[in-house]
């Protein structure tokens, strides 16, 4: 018997992020759609960033967590349009991010505050940072730097 | 969609997956080189998003052809005379000015390009260039804001900058001058008119020069040869040199 969708979805959101591993891959929002066709599970992917050295290695995990639930037939399709933004990232995302110490995307252009003393007195370092998707930030009130996942 | 010529196509798709690939292996020779952190991981960042955006258009160039080539086929195992990046991209890096000076000339003219590209008759192209120009509006924020900040920084900054815009800016020209594939693609509807272009890219890069207190070379004098693959430079062959020396040395090796 197929397993449905639903449980699907719970067990891709139980997929890390390589990179960011306290989110998953469907908190980020990449995962667009599971469709059966056939005995085949194809898994809809939008990659982040173009060049983004973290997308095979989540279609890899992606295949791997659903082979380990007993899906036999996994076809990951990549789909470019329409392009990830951060929009697609879950509210539980979102908080999980803040809490691990990166300070989640704004419409804005830049973060909130600080993800450990929640001050507002940030400024910029650079638009790039560790990974594609962050840029570096700075507390001017704890000092410390932290990570921006950039809104794109 | 009116009809149009896959061979030429294929040669479109060859230009803007060339541009993307040849200034990404450029790009990324800083690796490690910078001159601070925040500029070494940002170069590497902006020649990651190059090379990720060479993917889909030699995948779609691969695919248009229909010889069973890949991106990475197209990208490995091709010599000069078949590259079709404008020559802009394959200069030298330079000192990290003139590094910079290239990249924001090539980023005012990716942006214009990709944002009119997103209107694209062809779905894959206008999918493409959807995805690629959220990370270059990126890349131009940042190569503006340092043409602008050492052009209007020491009289050391400033020097070099006016150097290496007197040296790149005949380049420039060759990226909007159409030829018989331009003129197809306008036809099918598949890429805008270049010289329609030249009006956006002229305020956008007149206005950063200015703040940048450089001054825009006089006359229109273009060097041309490299998206038509009539003629490169010398430096294209260098680079492919090490870019393929692998594939070169253990052709078919794989990861």
């Amino acid at each position: 018997m197929k397993p449905a969708a639903e449980d699907i979805w719970t067990w891709l959101d139980a997929v890390p992020d390589p990179e960011i591993p306290v989110i998953s891959v469907v908190d980020l929002g990449i995962v667009r759609d599971v469709t059966w066709d056939g005995d085949t599970l194809e898994v809809a992917v939008t990659p982040t960033y173009s060049g983004c050295p973290a997308t095979s290695v989540i279609s890899m995990d992606i295949e791997t967590a659903l082979h380990d639930r007993g899906v036999a037939n996994v076809r990951i399709k990549t789909q470019i349009s329409p392009p990830w933004t951060t929009d697609w990232l879950s509210e539980k995302g979102r908080a999980k991010l803040m809490d691990y110490g990166i300070a989640p995307p704004r419409a804005a252009g830049g973060p909130e505050c600080c993800p450990r003393c929640k001050s507002t007195n940030v400024t910029r370092i650079s638009q790039f940072g560790s990974t594609p998707c962050k840029a570096q930030w700075r507390c001017q009130d704890c000092l410390e730097p932290f990570d921006y996942f950039k809104c794109i | 969609m009116a009809g149009v010529d896959q061979a030429q196509l294929f040669e479109f798709l060859c230009r803007m997956g060339d541009n993307t690939l040849v200034l990404g292996h450029r790009v990324s020779e800083w690796c490690g080189h910078a001159p601070a952190l925040e500029e070494d991981i940002a170069l590497a960042n902006t020649a990651l998003d190059l090379i990720g955006q060479t993917q889909m258009w030699l995948g779609l160039a691969g695919d248009v052809e229909g010889n069973d080539r890949s991106a990475d086929d197209l990208a490995m195992l091709r010599d000069v005379w078949d590259f079709r990046n404008a020559l802009l991209v394959e200069q030298p890096n330079g000192d990290f000015g003139q590094t910079m000076m290239r990249q924001f000339l090539f980023d005012a003219w990716h942006l214009v390009m990709l944002k009119a590209l997103t209107g694209s008759s062809n779905d894959r192209v206008a999918a493409i260039a959807a995805k690629s120009v959220k990370e270059v509006q990126y890349h131009v924020e940042r190569s503006g804001d340092t043409v602008i900040g050492l052009g209007d920084g020491t009289s050391e900054s400033h020097q070099r900058m006016q150097k290496a815009l007197n040296l790149l800016w005949p380049y420039v020209g060759e990226m909007f001058v159409a030829d018989v594939v331009d003129d197809a693609m306008v036809e099918a509807g598949i890429a805008p008119d270049l010289t329609d272009l030249r009006v956006e890219f002229d305020a956008h890069v007149g206005a950063a020069l200015t703040e940048a207190t450089l001054t825009t070379p006089d006359g229109g004098f273009a060097h041309k040869g490299g998206k038509s693959g009539f003629q490169h430079s010398e430096h294209l062959g260098h680079l492919l040199t090490q870019m393929q020396w692998l594939q070169r040395a253990y052709p078919g090796a794989t990861w």
